[in-house]
This record gives structure tokens, C-alpha cells and sequence, in this order.
């Protein structure tokens, strides 16, 4: 059995909260949290703020913002078409004579700066529809049973995924990973935000 | 965040998420959806801006810039990409680029060649009592909470906002900001101590004073 100081637990309690550490450290962990009270305050007070600030509604934006950005895209959209119709009638000896010229490098040239580090995202997999979940009346966040991050647990609450996302609910960030990532593949995802925001995070054994 | 009532109501092709579908769509030429597929993430995509450059005004361009370059070059998405954290790394690259360009944090660049500092003590131990989220509905605490965000040093406030409020990972969120993967640990553990610490004190002098706390607990 490890034993651990508090200076100790300190140093690894975000990596405990992650889910990044060893199993030997975090049993140890575990143990302290029981009979220290000090540390136990520190773990949920970093529970509040990781839950806190990872709320939605903690984003403020401008006045009109979501408008005028629809308004650009729309924009740049329509120059795009226009500027098509008015180069394309010369468009085709252009490209053949950009091929001659190494078409590979223009196209190169067109990547966003540095390339996107897309490759460490994870396939999507979705949540199984007919998954149980629980939701409680203070957020609108649906879990796991058992999830560390569930608050007023007294107002518990079981449905399935389905049954959540219909009612507005959306999933936790911190379980719903950890569930899709011992998952088997294959479900169908019931929709972009729930696969979008859980699939990739596979944090266990890459943020090492 | 999404809107699931509308994602279910339009089911996508055996096999794809409505995401999935709309990325797939957009890249093949129906540009019109691309908003509807940028949507659920551009309020992420601001706070993402905002939390590097810190002005509202070049935070709403540089996320439009942003937005306009993922419009560009989606044909470059690769489909088992994720689609929100590719945005947000295009999004962190353009505020990058643009805060280098204008060259205006001389001081804050100081502070960052500092060392590393992880043995932070905690300096509260108030008996904890769970914050219900709905204290987030009250302006003044998501006022302070902002403010005791932006009363971090750059390189701690960075490294939490893209990990706990902009949800990547540690090893997506050392890619964006070009340190390494043990810089963001070593500053996430800072952070969130001191955030833990800051609002705590907050709580003394009351800032929650109207929520529906026991008399006498904390909430951290």
C-alpha cells in the first residue's frame, strides 16, 4: 500500500481529477481523500471550477455576434459562387498550365499555416441511444450513473440517452468520454454535439 | 450547443452523425450549411479568441477570420477529425498569429520566461458544499468568476481556458499553444488551484451571498 502526504496529493490532484495518473497513486489518493478533510475540501472545491467554468454559460459573447458572423460567412459565400462563374470560362487552360507549373505545391500552399493536428482526434462513435443515463434538476447535463461530476445527487434521475437529448440535455464531458472510450464501436450517435464533444477526448494514455 | 430536438428530427444517413453529414455536405459544394455546422461552436470559437488576445473587438474578428479560414479549406477536414477541436486549433493559430503581429504583450511575455512553479499550497480548507449550476444563471457570479480568470497570468489562463472551458485535451491543448504536454499539467494544476483559492475568498466577502447555501458552509 502507497501512502501519500498532502504536498504530494497537491502536485497530482488535477492529474487524479483527469483520470491521468497510475493506479497504485490514485488508490493511495483515494485513501487520503477518506481521512483527510484538507484535501478532501481541495478535490471538490477543483471539482467546482473544473464544473463551473466548463459551463456553457460561462461564454459571454458580443451583442449581435452569432448575426454578424452569419452575415460574413454568407458574404464570402456569395463571392466565392460569383467569382467562380466570372474565372471559370478561363478557369481550365489555368489549372492545366498551375499542373505544368507543380500543381502539388500550389495546392500545398493553400493548407492554414501550420498543418491542423487533426490526427490525434478519435473516430466518432456516438452514444448508444438505449443507454441508461441519469440527470439530476440543477443542470442540464446528463451522466453515467455513478459519475464523480454529478451534483444534487438527491434529485436523481434515470432515462435513456435518447430520452435526454430529446428533453434539451446535453452530455458530460468527464464520464460520457470515459463510458465511449471502453465502447464498442458501431453505435449509431444520436447527434454531432453529443459524438463531437465525447468521442475524441481520449486523454488516457496520449496526454501522458 | 447543439440543438438535439433538431438533430433528431433530420437523422442523418445510416451511419453519420447530422455532423457528419453537414461536414460531408458543405465539402461537397453546399456551402449555405456550413453556418449550421459552425453554429453549436461559435460561442467556443470567441472564447477561445478572446482568451489570447483579451479584447473584444480583435477577439469577434479574429474568430470571423477563423470561421472564414475552416469555410476555406474544409475540403482539408478529415473525417474522423474532430470538428470542434479543429476549429478551435484554427481559431487559437489565428489569435497567435495576430497577437504576434501586433506585439503587444512585451510585459506578459516577461512573466512567461519564469519558471515553471507546480508546488502551489492551497490556502483554503473551508468545509465544501456543491455549488448548484444554476448560481450560473446569476450575472454578478459569472462576473466574478471571469474575473478571477482574468486575474491569472497569461500562460495559466490559456492553458485552463482551451482545456476546462474550451474541452481539449492536454495533448491538444499543448499543440495549440506550442508548449509541451508536462507545461500544460504543470500550469492546469496552478490554475485550477488558484481559481479554487480566488473564489473561495470570493466566498468570504460574498459574492454568493444570495445563493442557497447552509449558513456558515463554503462552497469550496
Amino acid at each position: 500500500m502507497v501512502n501519500v502526504n498532502c504536498e504530494k496529493v497537491w502536485l497530482e490532484i488535477s492529474n487524479y481529477v483527469d483520470g491521468e495518473i497510475e493506479p497504485t497513486l490514485r488508490t493511495a489518493m483515494d485513501e487520503h481523500f477518506r481521512t483527510c478533510k484538507k484535501c478532501a475540501s481541495v478535490l471538490a472545491g477543483m471539482r467546482n471550477v473544473i464544473q463551473l467554468y466548463g459551463d456553457e454559460r460561462m461564454i459571454e459573447v458580443p451583442a449581435g455576434y452569432g448575426r454578424r458572423l452569419e452575415k460574413r460567412l454568407a458574404q464570402s459565400a456569395r463571392e466565392r459562387s460569383s467569382g467562380w462563374s466570372t474565372w471559370s470560362a478561363w478557369l481550365i487552360p489555368v489549372a492545366a498550365l498551375a499542373l505544368i507549373a507543380g500543381g502539388l505545391r500550389f495546392a500545398n500552399s493553400l493548407s492554414v499555416g501550420e498543418p491542423l493536428k487533426s490526427e490525434h482526434a478519435q473516430q466518432a462513435h456516438g452514444i448508444p441511444p438505449e443507454m441508461t443515463v441519469v440527470v439530476t434538476a440543477d443542470a442540464k447535463i446528463f451522466h453515467v450513473a455513478g459519475c464523480e461530476f454529478i451534483h444534487n445527487k438527491d434529485t436523481i434521475r434515470t432515462l435513456t440517452a435518447k430520452e435526454a437529448m430529446h428533453e434539451g440535455y446535453v452530455p458530460c464531458l468527464r464520464c460520457m468520454r470515459q463510458y465511449l472510450h471502453t465502447a464498442d464501436a458501431g453505435h449509431t450517435a444520436l447527434g454531432s454535439e453529443a459524438s463531437a464533444d465525447v468521442d475524441a477526448d481520449d486523454e488516457h494514455g496520449r496526454g501522458r | 450547443m447543439a440543438e438535439p430536438n433538431v438533430m433528431l428530427n433530420n437523422p442523418a444517413p445510416a451511419g453519420m452523425t447530422r455532423e457528419q453529414d453537414l461536414i460531408a455536405r458543405v465539402q461537397r459544394g453546399e456551402s449555405e450549411l456550413f453556418y449550421e455546422l459552425v453554429r453549436p461552436y461559435e460561442r467556443r470559437v470567441y472564447a477561445a479568441a478572446f482568451a489570447i488576445l483579451r479584447n473584444e473587438t480583435d477577439a469577434e474578428d479574429v474568430a470571423q477570420e477563423a470561421v472564414l479560414k475552416a469555410f476555406a479549406n474544409i475540403r482539408q477536414f478529415r473525417a474522423e477529425a474532430r470538428f470542434s477541436t479543429w476549429l478551435i486549433q484554427i481559431t487559437v493559430n489565428e489569435a497567435l498569429m495576430r497577437r504576434r503581429r501586433e506585439r503587444t504583450v512585451v510585459m506578459e511575455a516577461i512573466d512567461d520566461r519564469r519558471e515553471e512553479e507546480a508546488d502551489y499550497a492551497p490556502r483554503d480548507f473551508a468545509d465544501w458544499r456543491e455549488i448548484p449550476s444554476e448560481a450560473l444563471e446569476r450575472k454578478e457570479v459569472r462576473q466574478k468568476l471571469a474575473e478571477a480568470l482574468a486575474s491569472l497570468d497569461r500562460k495559466y489562463r490559456e492553458v485552463f481556458v482551451l482545456r476546462d472551458m474550451e474541452q481539449l485535451n492536454i495533448q491538444e491543448t499543448a499543440e495549440a499553444l506550442g508548449i509541451s504536454v508536462a507545461s500544460v499539467k504543470t500550469r492546469l494544476l496552478r490554475a485550477r488551484l488558484m481559481l479554487r483559492d480566488l473564489l473561495a475568498g470570493g466566498w468570504e466577502q460574498g459574492w454568493f451571498s444570495r445563493l442557497p447555501f447552509e449558513k456558515g458552509s463554503k462552497p469550496w
